[in-house]
């Protein structure tokens, strides 16, 4: 390198006063929040969405087809008031809770015991290989011949989609666990129920959760089929007999806010009681944005 | 001469690759005295890191033994803690200082009441009393770091062991860290056992260096280096005794090796 022809000199000076760029740190104005609103975001999405159901109804102009928005908000109030949409749905979740309960303390055996050991993780594997992709809905022919029409057989069908997803999404949180994590657990002398509790459970919490997400996904679409095929006992229907006897009337608002009923408790689990989990738990942690 | 803290005799350790196994150290001896800060030197690949995993227990040798206060250590215990160099060792799920209470909490050795004093009063030592109420991946590598090493000395262990700690940190950082790590010995007077492969930090951080050769890891030498860290880094012994380090390290090597663990320290 050669050298430069002028020489620079060298300085050491104060830094410049960092109060004339103003505020370092400056709180969001409200609407800058509003806007940013994850849950505001939403609401604009939905809004939209039912404008345009409604002009496009409105349009079509055929209730047997496809009823407007306004109407089938009728229907639903109207069966909300008088008490029959609510009796079906405290059936169906009532179901669909014995059933998730009974999948995820099967999933949580069936981790244990894979975890435990190197051939109970293959079994674990091969077991999900075989019975995720399985669609729970088919099953529900062989829970009728095993349990008969009622409550166990749909216990059956939820616990069977609930129990892969949960198992295979914990298992491989598991075996994400950082080597380093589990050693600093082992090191404090954890082991056993212990280790898995302290240490293996919360670092694949981001994971569980995901899996507990897609359990109930699966758990409340399989509980809402397997009532259309058959959803009486002992007089007390779901929200899928609610649908398949709205549908047999050709009462097509009615289908529509029994639909509704499905899309809003959905929505109610995911964007309500999942979230607040994730707020207190991972993005709380900083393990998931 | 009282006898050691922890005594290494002809340790040898291999591990298994899927296609290898592979020989880490071969006939390890050495021996570390309560106080000392000893520290373990070698090339990358000399198993430095793996005969730390034994000392901690995570990997028995198959050959010799290694004592600690007389006893064999077989399985990992609270008794040696480790910091390792990852950041991932902190549980991102609690706060500083229930990081620092979790030990304390496991093993039982202090009441409840009596192990909050003593992560208040660690975490003030590292200071981060004013964050002891964040969760760890809000805080620099530096700081969580210093969690580490808080957790670890918070449970009193007869020996901390400590594996390339301040290797993932910034160059800057790694300069306070290793001045913080000196005070906080100054104070307190632990045992701990040092794996580097910098050659600067070995001599400041240490009062003893085991340097070891590469593949597979053997005792080359142990020096003394009790007399010198920063304050004398500009003085001939610094220099010297770095030579007389690097000759050990390299004099069968060409010399370009020599070049780079000079860019590196």
């Amino acid at each position: 390198m050669s050298q430069p022809s002028q020489q620079r000199p060298e300085f050491e000076i104060e830094p410049a006063q960092s109060g004339v760029i103003g505020d370092v740190e400056r709180p969001l104005s409200f609407g800058e929040r509003i806007v940013n609103n994850e849950s505001v975001q939403r609401l604009a999405i939905l809004v939209v969405l039912i404008v345009v159901w409604e002009l496009y109804a409105r349009w079509l102009n055929n209730s047997l087809l496809f009823p407007t928005f306004t109407e089938t908000l009728r229907t639903f109030w109207h069966d909300i008031s008088n008490g029959v949409l609510i009796n079906r749905t405290i059936t169906s979740l009532r179901t669909l809770a014995l059933g998730y309960a009974c999948g995820l303390v099967l999933a949580g055996l069936f981790t244990t015991f894979a975890v435990a050991s190197g051939i109970g993780t293959r079994i674990l594997s091969t077991l999900t290989a075989m019975f995720n992709p399985l669609p729970a809905i088919a099953l529900l022919p062989l829970a009728l011949i095993w349990f008969g029409l009622g409550t166990p057989s749909l216990v059956f069908v939820i616990v069977h989609s609930v129990l892969w997803a949960v198992a295979l999404n914990t298992l491989i949180g598991f075996r994400g666990v950082p080597e380093t994590l589990r050693m600093s657990g082992r090191n404090v002398g954890l082991t056993g129920a212990r280790y898995v509790g302290l240490i293996l459970i919360p670092a694949a919490f981001p994971s569980i959760l995901a899996g507990l997400k897609i359990g109930w996904a699966f758990a409340w679409r399989t509980l809402v089929a397997a009532e259309l095929v058959f959803g009486v006992s002992s007089r007390s229907g779901g929200i899928g007999w609610y649908i398949f006897e709205a549908r047999n009337d050709l009462d097509t608002a009615t289908v529509f806010s029994g639909l509704l009923t499905v899309i809003l408790i959905g929505l109610f689990v995911e964007s309500v009681i999942f979230r607040a989990i994730e707020a207190r738990t991972v993005n709380l942690w900083g393990m998931q944005r | 001469m009282t006898a050691a803290l922890l005594e290494v005799k002809g340790v040898t350790l291999q591990y298994k690759t899927p296609r290898h196994l592979v020989t880490a150290t071969y006939k390890v001896d050495f021996d570390v005295q309560q106080g000392d800060r000893y520290v373990i030197l070698g090339p990358s690949g000399c198993g430095k890191s793996t005969l730390l995993k034994a000392v901690g227990g995570f990997m028995p040798p198959v050959e010799g033994s290694i004592r600690i206060r007389g006893r064999e250590v077989d399985v990992p215990g609270p008794d040696r803690m480790m910091v390792f160099q990852e950041f991932e060792q902190l549980m991102p799920w609690k706060t500083v200082f229930q990081n620092v209470l979790f030990p304390m909490k496991v093993t039982k050795k202090f009441s409840p009441d009596e192990a909050k004093t003593r992560a208040k009063a660690v975490i003030e030592k590292v200071k981060l009393t004013e964050f002891q109420d964040i969760y760890p991946h809000m805080l620099s590598g530096g700081m969580k770091m210093r969690v580490a090493i808080a957790r670890a000395m918070a449970l009193e262990p007869d020996i901390l062991l400590m594996d390339e700690p301040f290797a993932a940190l910034d160059a800057l950082t790694r300069r306070a860290m290793q001045q913080e790590l000196l005070s906080l010995w100054d104070q307190l007077r632990f045992t701990v056992l040092f794996v580097t492969h910098s050659i600067e930090e070995a001599i400041i951080v240490g009062s003893r260096i085991l340097v070891l050769s590469p593949h597979p890891g053997r005792v080359r030498a142990e020096l003394d280096a009790g007399g010198i860290d920063y304050s004398n880094i500009d003085k001939p012994e610094f220099g010297v005794m770095s030579k007389r380090i690097h000759k050990l390290l390299f004099d069968d090597e060409t010399p370009r090796a020599q070049t780079t663990e000079g860019a590196h320290a």
